[in-house]
């Protein structure tokens, strides 16, 4: 009686434990693809502007003005040109 | 209200269109198969589960997260999805990759969900999930564009009400022309959201990582209007070496 009941908790403790392992790896697959997606490029760009942004917050003010917005506009410009040549 | 408000507003409403019209592509298709009844449990059980997420991790948010290292979380967030919808919208505009087609997946959801069974009248849980699943999937995206942007300026009420005013267009919208969703002019919005969210996420890492941008909140929209100047070289530039007219794509 009592090894039954230890084989069902067990069973159920093997669902629990797959489902967790599964809601695991589906919250993990949606941020690996909203955060990177088809453009892991960009997402390399964005954490080299956030540490771009940090080095440039003590120089003057019209320098971080001008290259932090530029990086990034010229990032996607590249990642967009790279897009069209594989596609051709 | 400031500039930044206004257009906070203007990219929480625009985000959120986009991803609604996914969702409601979704629940149309379930709910023409399936069944009405269980698409719109399906779909109002996702919208009940988002706004317990909003509260639950929102409001934490605002209210114990040092404000410049949030600026900086979510600025890198936005920045991060704001550059890649950017690009897929330049792309898609200039001919290079096909445009959203949402008969497409309306006609992919059909006849996937056909296949499953035919029709009930009472509860379906094939409708109900596939309902749930498309609101909830969607439904995430606009809840963490939500968040970030509603956190970030202590404006989490503003930016929730944005939201809430595009569910109710897309919902109305789509009542009244049901299966004419490809009518949206989905990529222009994604561009226009582009835009702003690239706009959001550069000026927010700037000022939590100690960036002054002169003007304040107006240096939005010189951002807003470098991007949109950069646009009009970029698309035409890219066109100049497309294919012809790619085919519409469902996903």
């Amino acid at each position: 009686m009592a090894g039954a009941h230890r084989a069902v908790a067990h069973r159920a403790g093997v669902v629990v434990t797959a489902a967790i392992a599964r809601a695991g790896r589906a919250f993990g697959r949606f941020w690996l693809d909203f955060l990177v997606g088809d453009t892991p490029e960009l997402f390399a760009v964005t954490l080299v502007v956030v540490a771009i942004s940090f080095g440039l917050a003590s120089v003057p003010r019209a320098v971080a003005v001008v290259v932090v917005p530029l990086l990034a506009f010229g990032a996607v410009v590249w990642s967009a040109a790279r897009g069209r040549v594989r596609q051709r | 209200m400031t500039t930044s408000e206004w257009v906070l507003m203007a990219a929480v409403f625009g985000a959120s269109t986009v991803e609604m019209v996914e969702a409601l592509t979704i629940v149309l298709a379930a709910g023409t198969s399936r069944g009405w009844r269980s698409a719109l449990e399906g779909a109002a059980a996702a919208v009940g589960v988002l706004g317990v997420l909003v509260a639950a991790v929102g409001v934490p948010l605002v209210r114990y997260v040092p404000i410049d290292a949030l600026r900086v979380v979510v600025g890198a967030l936005l920045l991060s999805l704001g550059m890649s919808w950017l690009r897929k919208a330049w792309l898609r505009a200039s001919g290079h990759k096909a445009l959203h087609d949402e008969d497409a997946i309306y006609a992919e959801t059909v006849a996937g969900l056909a296949v499953d069974g035919p029709r009930v009248r009472t509860r379906d849980p094939v409708g109900f999930a596939v309902a749930f699943k498309g609101v909830f999937l969607e439904g995430t995206e606009v809840v963490l564009i939500v968040i970030s942007l509603g956190a970030s300026q202590g404006r989490l009420a503003l930016a929730s009400l944005a939201a809430l005013a595009a569910l109710v267009m897309v919902v109305v919208v789509g009542a009244i022309v049901a299966r004419q969703l490809s009518k949206v002019p989905e990529n222009l919005i994604k561009l226009v959201v582009g835009i702003m969210l690239t706009s959001f996420g550069l000026f927010w890492v700037g000022e939590g990582a100690g960036i002054h941008w002169p003007g304040s909140d107006l240096f939005l929209l010189a951002l807003v209007g470098s991007l949109v100047v950069l646009t009009s070289v970029v698309v035409p530039w890219l066109a100049r070496t497309a294919p012809s007219r790619t085919a519409p794509v469902s996903s």
